[in-house]
């Protein structure tokens, strides 16, 4: 970072009039340069936001404003049944979903890693369901898992493991786990490039002094590629769990919610809720009440972001 | 679409049918002359851009386009339609309300108008012209159609949710005719299940198939979410009774009805898995296409009678309703009236084939009814049909309950054994007094 304060050129003779000193001065030139970037944020993001918190404590609907009701939302909300269900849904949606991502990526990342034969084509491959749109690849899942028709139950059948079809999307906890790991397949690959990116920045001249020295496949994993990839891992997982968390394509394509909401996630019963119900100032609560969820998780991607100082010294950015 | 053909219009004899065969140049003229004569004259250049929900018979679609072309071709007005799927439709629509620009017309579905009645134009007129020339309106074309005095929508059709069944299965079954009163048709559900010929009704998230059938068991048995002022009376005997009827008769259903959407109980049906479940005449028209065998072992027939001694069925009605932002108020009024006119409206429902039921009296002599008796069910359906408000008032409320899922979770809840009778009616209870308030 450039130092910002430069010394302001001094006339010879005449004193600078204050605008002339302005026109000169980088501080505010640069305020100037900063007001598009600016503008994009206000507009796209902080506005959006301000404006969702806002709805959350009125109670209007689609096509009609509403009046402030404080709080009014939030404590329907908190007796409601369905939407406790949801944030249960939520929560063991994200952390069973990002922590088999993370461990099927991080090994399929050590693996892209080594020299495998067709080395780029293997990984171009890798990304194909991260490549696909996610409602195509709901659907393709939503067939796999149909109730007459699913080509597991069909194998199986064939196999004679089973006599009758699986009911995938029919039974509540079938259900989770189906929808889970549809969002395992789609999530992996991004965790897994994204992962291979940091792994090819560490020096292999690290690996060697280490296997020098004698250690073990384990300990170079575990002291060299492992310290040197916390930030990457804290930034994937940061971007995988917010992913996952406000995931809705997959849910709502596949079972919108159901069977007996027991896959109704915050994103989707916050969307059946306002723009389906028409109650948008409880459909806004919802999703606000999503947001300390979400900043919980990024404070714990910052929190690893600076492990990686003390583990390197501190003035080491 | 190749069994309404001009001839066998014409066979059918009267000259009501026959004017249902303009083709071409014929349609092209009438269109013109119509358009001389219609009380509303198109403004000069108009444009329309109108949303409709997205087509299940593509033969339904086909004749939708030609007549507005014809209308086009007629009025100078270009009329720009994109489809959109059932559930896109109200969101959609709302935000247009919402924001005052982008559509000028919406086909819709259920109560549609109602949910933003300070938003649509009044087509009274366009009601009471074609309800004098066509024999008059069903009372429930009334119900949809009307806020207070004022036409706020022209119901255009209905499409019947009633019951598919397979002949052969259901007199294997032990019934000679198909079940005319609840109980009967519990006995029959759980003869076929016996038979390894289950029935199968959606008790997912399927906004269409899954509500008209759950409203049904509902009403059937005297329950209801509001009364006539639309106070919450969920928590009754009733809706007790219904709930046991329902769980009762999922006991008897091909396993995995919880995770079906609106297309599911179609494909099982049609591949021959299914044999007995409540949808619209498009099981029997995709059949008649792939599965020959099926579309001539299977019937369809009234929902029928619970214990409080009349139908109580729910159909999907098809409203179109014009905003009161449009800049061509009388090309939109025109275009709704247009639509029905008989020289349109009969080969339209004709291509439908049973798909799309009209409200005006008149149409009860279209041929498409009588022409095959097993689509004969459907033609009545606007007659029968409640409103999604049941007895209270139809507007944002009862979309509301109704988008929310409030009855069907109720059900799905009990039946699936998630929570008992007491906890089911509470849950929803406590939603529809808020929705209600």
């Amino acid at each position: 970072m450039v130092d910002a304060t430069f010394p302001t050129q001094r006339a010879p003779i005449n004193e600078p009039t204050a605008w002339s000193r302005l026109k000169t001065n980088r501080q505010w030139l640069g305020w100037w340069f900063m007001v598009p970037a600016l503008g994009f944020l206000i507009l796209f993001l902080a506005y959006p936001l301000g404006l969702g918190v806002w709805l959350s404590f009125t109670d209007t609907k689609i096509g009609r404003a509403g009046e402030f009701i404080g709080l009014e939302n939030y404590e329907w909300l908190g007796g409601d049944s369905i939407f406790w269900t949801s944030v249960f849904n939520t929560l063991l949606y994200t952390i069973v979903a990002s922590a088999i991502k993370f461990a099927a990526g991080l090994y399929l990342a050590l693996l892209l890693n080594k020299s495998l034969p067709f080395k780029a084509m293997i990984r171009a491959a890798i990304l194909i369901p991260f490549i696909v749109p996610t409602v195509l690849s709901a659907i393709a899942f939503w067939w796999i898992y149909d109730t007459q028709f699913s080509i597991l139950s069909w194998t199986l059948k064939k196999i004679g493991l089973i006599s009758t079809n699986i009911d995938f999307l029919g039974d509540p906890w079938n259900a989770r786990w189906s929808t889970i790991f549809a969002n395992i397949w789609r999530g992996v690959p991004f965790v897994a490039i994204t992962l291979l990116a940091g792994l090819q920045t560490v020096s292999p001249s690290l690996y060697e002094a280490a296997t020098l020295d004698g250690a073990t496949p384990w300990q170079r994993f575990r002291y060299i590629t492992y310290p040197l990839l916390t930030p990457i891992i804290a930034v994937v997982m940061t971007f995988s769990v917010l992913f996952t968390f406000t995931d809705f394509q997959l849910i709502w394509a596949m079972t919108r919610g159901g069977p007996v909401n027991a896959t109704h996630l915050m994103a989707t019963l916050s969307y059946q809720r306002a723009i389906m119900g028409g109650s948008l100032g409880e459909g806004a609560a919802i999703a606000t009440a999503m947001i300390p969820f979400l900043l919980f998780a990024i404070m714990i991607s910052w929190f690893g972001l600076q492990r990686r100082k003390w583990q390197q010294g501190a003035d080491n950015d | 679409m190749t069994e309404f053909t001009r001839r066998t219009m014409v066979k059918g004899g009267t000259a009501f049918a026959a004017a249902a065969a303009l083709t071409g140049p014929a349609l092209l003229d009438w269109a013109k002359a119509w358009a001389q004569a219609a009380p509303w004259k198109a403004e000069k250049g108009a444009k329309i851009n109108l949303m409709r929900w997205r087509r299940f018979v593509p033969a339904e679609d086909e004749a939708f386009l030609k007549m507005i072309a014809a209308f086009k071709a007629a009025t100078g007005v270009e009329v720009i339609v994109t489809n959109e799927s059932f559930e896109d439709i109200q969101p959609k629509a709302s935000v247009v309300a919402n924001t005052g620009q982008g559509l000028d017309m919406v086909w819709g579905l259920y109560s549609l108008p109602h949910l933003f009645p300070a938003k649509c134009m009044d087509m009274t007129d366009v009601a009471n012209y074609l309800g004098k020339k066509y024999g008059g309106w069903t009372a429930s074309a009334e119900m949809y159609g009307k806020s207070g005095n004022k036409w706020i929508g022209i119901p255009v059709a209905t499409t019947g949710g009633l019951m598919n069944y397979r002949i052969s299965s259901m007199e294997k079954a032990g019934f000679k005719e198909f079940p005319k009163d609840t109980a009967a048709f519990l006995e029959l559900c759980k003869a076929l299940k016996k038979n390894n010929t289950p029935a199968g009704f959606a008790l997912g998230h399927a906004s269409g198939d899954a509500n008209t059938w759950l409203h049904w068991a509902l009403w059937a048995h005297g329950g209801n979410l509001v009364d006539k002022n639309d106070k919450v009376v969920i928590n009754s005997p009733e809706t007790v009774k219904a709930l046991e009827y329902v769980k009762a008769l999922y006991e008897t259903f091909i396993p995995g009805t919880a995770s079906w959407n609106d297309s599911s109980n179609n494909k099982i049906f049609v591949a021959g898995d299914l044999h007995l479940t409540s949808n619209g005449i498009s099981i029997y028209v995709a059949a008649q296409k792939d599965n020959k065998p099926v579309a001539d072992d299977m019937n369809h027939a009234y929902m029928p009678v619970g214990p409080v001694g009349k139908p109580t069925e729910l159909h999907l009605a098809f409203p179109i309703l014009t905003f009161n932002f449009t800049k061509a108020p009388q090309a939109c009024k025109a275009l709704s009236a247009f639509m029905l006119e008989a020289e349109n409206f009969n080969p339209w429902i004709a291509a439908a084939q049973g798909y799309l039921s009209h409200f005006l009296n008149d149409y009860d002599k279209n041929p498409v009814w009588t022409a095959d008796p097993k689509r004969t069910p459907y033609r009545d359906v606007s007659k029968r049909t409640l409103t999604p408000g049941g007895q209270g008032s139809l507007g944002e409320k009862a979309a509301a309950a109704i988008a929310d899922f409030v009855v069907f979770d109720m059900f799905a809840n009990y039946a699936t054994g998630r929570e008992d009778a007491k906890g089911a009616i509470a849950v929803a209870e406590r939603q529809a007094k808020r929705i209600y308030r």
